[in-house]
């Protein structure tokens, strides 16, 4: 705990003008990729803890503010610090840390944007993450939004001098624009007419369930497009594969966290009413996106967009859990919602961990093999083993495996949703159990999905000869690898310490925390011994010592010997690399059995051809159905608003006539 | 509240579990044999072969990494682990606090993803083939096989494992069609989970046909022995499920030392009973082609989807 | 807790919904056929038990009615209908099954919810078998909306019908005689008639697909 003179938000504060202070050191010598490899960034990860650790003592004290002398001058930037905000600082800080190392070993040159500015717009990035949540009024809110688009859009456009990550980048800026005027208009919305845009005046304002929802409505829209909501997930399948990898790591860890951060606090704390329904909203929303995301990485063939897709599912399956949360609390179910809320929480930060872990692995492989594309990667263990294993703990957690943290959070929304028989409504007792079973598919196709990618980049043989010249990462992407490894692990082993970190967020929600029912550290038993309780730490060790005892049985009542020999090829002796299964191929039962989510395109060879080809390409039905047209009426109307550009002065000249009369008329 | 009746139980149970597993697939077998009236080779076979296999030299493949060696181990642990967990013998098991039904499930996910990946590691098209396959299955298998033991956990409040077959054994003799329900989907889960006809011919020699045996080509020696048995008391643990669920009747609960020798027999009656009904299934069973597999399991999903439905309208 | 009798009631309501989704899954024409015989066997014995337990000996000889009409005059009828026009088969659904199966779903959720406050109104032992009847209509209904072939239409039907006489059994223990042997009568004339009635399309078209009946529509 740090008391005394100096308190959680002075010390955030300091972190963030700390950042500020690299990000213009990065300006000063942009082309200095020593300075700004190894000394810019290492410093920023040290920042990064020190906001993690100002985070997790925020956790426990009671909310302060803090008003800067910036801003309007009649709406100066207020500054709070609550347990919500202490909690993603915690995220954001701890998950920065083991980017930011990493980020010091991969930065090269030559990468279309100068190291010194890549410096500038990534601090410049997590600095406005930082403010965003510490932000009490809506136009410091706003301001530190609009800066994180910003910085993170010139960030994704790092190669600029590629077509299709401009692109990108512009679709990127486009979604996260018409979200961000949604969420001004939900600001617009939650002041209630008093004009007092602070979050404790919103608190205080009563709104009728017509403008409630309007704003429930505005808020779902504006946060959940840059959480990735369908059908507003269009950009994260563009953005995070054209961004470099730390980038797309803190994009899918963190950024996306800033808009559940957005989410939890219009829902749970300025807007005051609970309505049963807009529970049932969210949590069809978030089902309908996790499905969607996972089923789509099934079938992609390149290893980034595969985790962008994940993302995608795994912002659903956070948002089905605040829809759960929501439910419980309009039905004043308090311990129930808080068990929702936890599932929530715990999933958001699990996902920041492991989802950061796998971008970082895939960014190193790109590094080394300079191939995105899963069909030319393969056999990477021999050749990265550093890379392979810590990436086989990411891979394991984000399947949900136990004991590590995937599981946790998947254990606790189950069980969240085994307590929904006692919802007082019919319709919601029986539509929930069949939520649950999706919730279930999705997270055993997740586990199909990462199998996928950690078997075809590295297992097996590798594809292409160019593979054998792959090289193991460096001492400082090292260090990030094991950092947010490591997290993986202690977060799946030591789950009461973490719902003991997140308790206090949940009591300033809700009023109400969960605990654990069980004595001590080792079991987890969130409403009742007899209900429900797991040991995560228990399992490990019996698992590694029922394999120590086999091994050492094996070897003493039997031998070790090992003789390498060729691999079964069932009398065909031609075997290469390229007749193991393609991403594609691996991805062909999910294609088959989930059909109608695709739109397919196929080109089958003819019998007649000279060069046979194959080809098959799966895109998403909704930018057909839905942005297409968009684009289209945006496009005729405005074109139509091009009739008033006649060319001729006249006409123009006529213009400022008429305005001037009609105000001469009207305005008296 | 951990009883030394209740850690005798656990001791027990495991050891059970991993010494009398091969007895239950020899015996699956031997009615196999009997019912193709063949004479068959007696149901001690897998113990001669699991005795044979650990004797012989290991073979790898020159491409294996330590993945690929380290994965019998982990499925064997991993296997035991699911045997302590469930209730075979006695209730009051000291494990039950650390994994409930739905850490089961994810403890079978842990080892199907880890055999997955060894089948991959080799880089020949039959592990990927075998590997994509098992995956495909167990996407559909595991939501089933979670939707089963909810079924049941909605009838006892509660998920632990050892806790749900106690109140269904304290519960009057009823019928709940919500069982029966997720009894029929537990026996399709059973029979896909455990490669049996027919999803999969555990018999084939053809490797295009091929699910869980592709993934294992490539191992030899005490590896493979270790797999095998793992397979064998991954059924054996699947049939255990199944009884303490459905069949609970002869389970020992508390600290009734008498009641977990007399549980003995019990057990062991109904699991020779078990194994001869698997074997009528496999043999009056063609083996589907592997495209109806998904439906298979998705009947099955939905089947046990549909008891929790009807345990709200008709139990509650 | 329910007495035994309730108990075996309920346990057959639910094989009868088993036994419709089953249906609404099945390719083959034949094991149609035999599902439906099991549907009219499940039907009898818990009309059957009904009668028991209640004493009400009208319903003994409704359960043998439906014995009689449903799992031996009918089936055999069906039997005889599709040996004679060789369709033994069933390919094409118009929806692929485990779509069918989802909508399944959903109209099952969607009929218990429908059926519980009726069912808190009836004052029989049974009233909470309605939603299961319900259940198994929709579930029927929809088997005949996606088929393509005439023979499956016929017998989700037919189901549907079985379907709302467990219905009847359950709300208000069974239909006075009359109105129930008028209407095994008219069923077993519907289905002489409709077997005539697939000879002729099937002269017509050379097949029993009934998407060939949309080119009779002016034009």
């Amino acid at each position: 705990m740090i008391d005394g003179p100096i308190t959680p938000l002075a010390a955030s504060l300091a972190a963030v003008i700390a950042w500020l202070a690299i990000a213009l050191a990065g300006v000063m010598f942009p082309k200095n990729l020593r300075l700004v490899s190894h000394v810019l960034f290492p410093t920023g990860a040290l920042v990064a803890l020190a906001l993690a650790a100002a985070g997790w003592s925020g956790l426990a004290q009671n909310a302060e503010t803090l008003i800067l002398p910036l801003g309007l001058p009649d709406l100066p930037f207020h500054l709070r610090m609550d347990a919500l905000s202490a909690f993603f600082l915690l995220l954001l800080g701890s998950v920065t840390a083991g980017v930011s190392v990493f980020a010091a070993g991969y930065l090269r040159r030559g990468e279309g944007t100068l190291p010194g500015l890549q410096c500038l717009y990534y601090h410049v990035f997590i600095a406005s993450m930082t403010l965003v949540l510490l932000a009490d009024d809506a136009y410091a809110f706003m301001v530190f939004w609009e800066t994180m688009a910003l910085s993170s859009y010139f960030l994704v456009t790092s190669d600029h001098r590629k077509a299709e990550i401009r692109s990108a980048g512009f679709l990127y800026l486009l979604v996260a624009h018409v979200g961000a005027v949604a969420i001004l208009l939900c600001f617009g919305v939650l002041q209630g007419g008093t004009g007092d845009y602070t979050f404790g005046a919103m608190r205080e304002v009563q709104h009728t369930a017509f403008w409630g929802g309007i704003a429930f409505g505005l808020a779902l829209f504006g946060f959940g497009a840059k959480a990735g909501i369908v059908p507003l997930h269009v950009w994260l399948p563009e953005a995070h594969p054209a961004a470099p990898s730390p980038v797309s790591a803190l994009m899918s860890a963190v950024m996306l966290k800033t808009a559940v951060y957005g989410f939890l606090r219009v829902m749970f704390d300025l807007l005051d009413m609970q309505v049963w329904w807009w529970g049932v909203i969210v949590l069809a929303a978030g089902l309908v996106t996790a499905l969607y995301g996972v089923v789509f990485s099934a079938v992609q063939s390149d290893m980034k967009r595969l985790l962008a897709y994940s993302s995608v599912e795994n912002i659903g399956l956070v948002f089905v859990a605040a829809g759960l949360a929501i439910m419980f609390r309009a039905y004043d179910m308090h311990a129930l919602a808080a068990l929702a809320l936890t599932a929530m929480l715990y999933h958001a930060l699990n996902h920041a961990f492991f989802k950061s872990l796998l971008f970082l692995a895939t960014g190193s492989v790109l590094h080394a093999t300079r191939e995105r594309a899963l069909g030319k990667l393969g056999g990477l263990i021999h050749r990265m083993p550093w890379v392979a294993w810590l990436a086989l703990v990411g891979t394991l957690a984000i399947a949900g495996l136990p004991p590590l943290n995937g599981f946790v959070s998947e254990w606790l929304l189950l069980q969240a949703f085994l307590f929904t028989p006692g919802l007082p409504q019919n319709y919601l007792n029986m539509l929930v159990p069949v939520a649950a079973a999706a919730v279930a598919l999705t997270a055993a196709l997740a586990g199909y999905v990462m199998v996928k990618f950690y078997g075809v980049i590295f297992l097996g043989q590798p594809r292409e000869e160019k593979l054998a010249e792959a090289h193991d990462c460096g001492p400082w992407e090292r260090v990030g690898l094991v950092w947010l490894a490591a997290g993986c692990v202690l977060l799946g082993v030591l789950p009461v310490y973490v719902i003991g970190m997140i308790d206090s967020v949940t009591h300033t929600l809700l009023g109400r925390s969960l605990g654990n029912a069980a004595q001590g550290w080792l079991y987890l038993a969130p409403i009742h011994a007899d209900r429900a309780s797991y040991g995560p730490f228990l399992f490990l060790v019996v698992i590694v010592v029922v394999v120590l005892l086999a091994f050492l049985a094996v070897r003493l009542f039997y031998h070790g010997r090992i003789r390498r020999g060729p691999a079964w090829d069932c009398g065909f002796p031609h075997q290469t690399a390229r007749m193991q299964d393609t991403a594609e191929g691996f991805g062909q039962p999910v294609r088959q059995v989930f059909e109608p989510f695709f739109r397919m395109r196929r080109e089958l060879p003819d019998p007649f051809d000279a060069v046979p080809r194959y080809r098959v390409s799966v895109e998403d039905h909704l930018w057909y159905w839905l942005y297409l047209p968009v684009a289209w009426t945006a496009d005729k109307v405005t074109s139509l608003v091009t009739l008033l550009q006649r060319g001729r002065i006249s006409v123009y000249l006529m213009y400022s006539f008429c305005t001037l009369l009609l105000l001469l008329l009207f305005v008296r | 509240m951990i009883s030394a009746s209740g850690v005798a139980a656990q001791i027990t149970e495991l050891f059970l579990a991993v010494a009398l597993a091969p007895l239950m697939t020899g015996w699956v077998n031997q009615c196999r044999a009997w019912l193709q009236n063949k004479s068959g080779p007696g149901p001690l076979q897998p113990y001669r072969m699991l005795g044979k296999l650990f004797q012989k030299e290991s073979v790898i493949a020159y491409g294996a990494s330590p993945l690929f060696r380290i994965t019998p181990y982990i499925l064997f642990g991993g296997m035991c682990l699911a045997a302590a967990i469930v209730p075979t013998l006695a209730t009051d098991l000291p494990f039950n606090t650390a994994a409930d039904a739905i850490a089961l499930v994810g403890l079978f996910a842990l080892v199907r993803v880890f055999i997955s990946l060894a089948a991959m590691d080799i880089g020949t098209a039959f592990g990927t083939l075998g590997a994509r396959r098992e995956m495909m299955i167990g996407f559909l298998a595991e939501p089933a096989l979670l939707m089963v033991l909810f079924t049941a956990s909605l009838i006892s409040q509660s998920t632990s494992l050892s806790i749900t077959v106690g109140k269904l054994l304290q519960m009057d003799l009823a019928i709940y069609p919500s069982l029966a329900f997720a009894g029929i989907a537990f026996t399709m889960v059973l029979l896909a989970e455990n490669a049996r006809i027919p999803i999969d011919n555990p018999a084939t020699h053809l490797e295009l046909t091929m699910i869980h045996e592709a993934m294992i080509l490539e191992y030899s020696g005490r590896h493979l022995a270790l797999i095998e048995w793992a397979a064998s008391l991954k059924l054996f643990v699947y049939a255990c499920i199944g009884i303490a669920l459905f069949l609970p009747f002869g389970i020992a609960q508390g600290g009734d030392s008498l009641g977990l020798i007399l549980a003995l027999p019990v057990l062991v009656a109904k699991l020779a009973v078990g194994g001869a009904l698997l074997a009528v299934i496999e043999t009056v069973s063609a083996k589907m082609r592997i495209f109806r597999a998904p439906e298979f399991l998705g009947t099955a999903f939905l089947l046990a989807v549909l008891g929790m439905l009807v345990h709200f309208l008709l139990e509650s | 807790m329910l007495p035994l009798s309730s108990q075996v009631i309920n346990l057959l309501a639910a094989i009868l919904l088993l036994l419709a989704f089953a249906m609404l899954t099945q390719r083959r024409i034949l094991s149609l056929i035999n599902l439906f015989a099991l549907q009219g066997l499940t039907l009898a014995l818990s009309t059957a038990v009904v009668a028991w337990s209640t004493g009400q000996s009208h319903l003994y000889w409704s359960a043998l009615v439906t014995f009689a009409l449903k799992v031996v005059v009918l089936p055999w009828i069906l039997h005889r209908l599709i040996r004679r026009l060789n369709v033994k088969w069933d390919v094409e659904t118009l929806l692929n099954i485990p779509t069918t199966m989802l909508i399944g779903i959903v109209l099952v959720i969607l009929a218990f919810n429908l059926a519980l406050p009726i069912s808190q109104l009836a004052g029989t032992i049974t009233k909470s078998t309605l939603g299961i009847a319900m259940a198994s209509m929709l579930l029927a209904f929809l088997m005949m909306i996606t088929r393509s072939k005439a023979v499956p239409q016929v017998i989700g039907f037919l189901a549907m019908e079985n379907a709302l006489f467990f219905a009847a059994t359950s709300a208000t223990y069974g239909m006075p005689m009359v109105v129930e042997l008028g209407i095994a009568l008219d069923v077993l004339v519907g289905m002489i008639i409709l077997g005539v009635f697939f000879f002729q399309i099937r002269e017509r078209f050379d097949s029993l697909d009934i998407r060939h009946l949309e080119k009779l529509k002016e034009e």
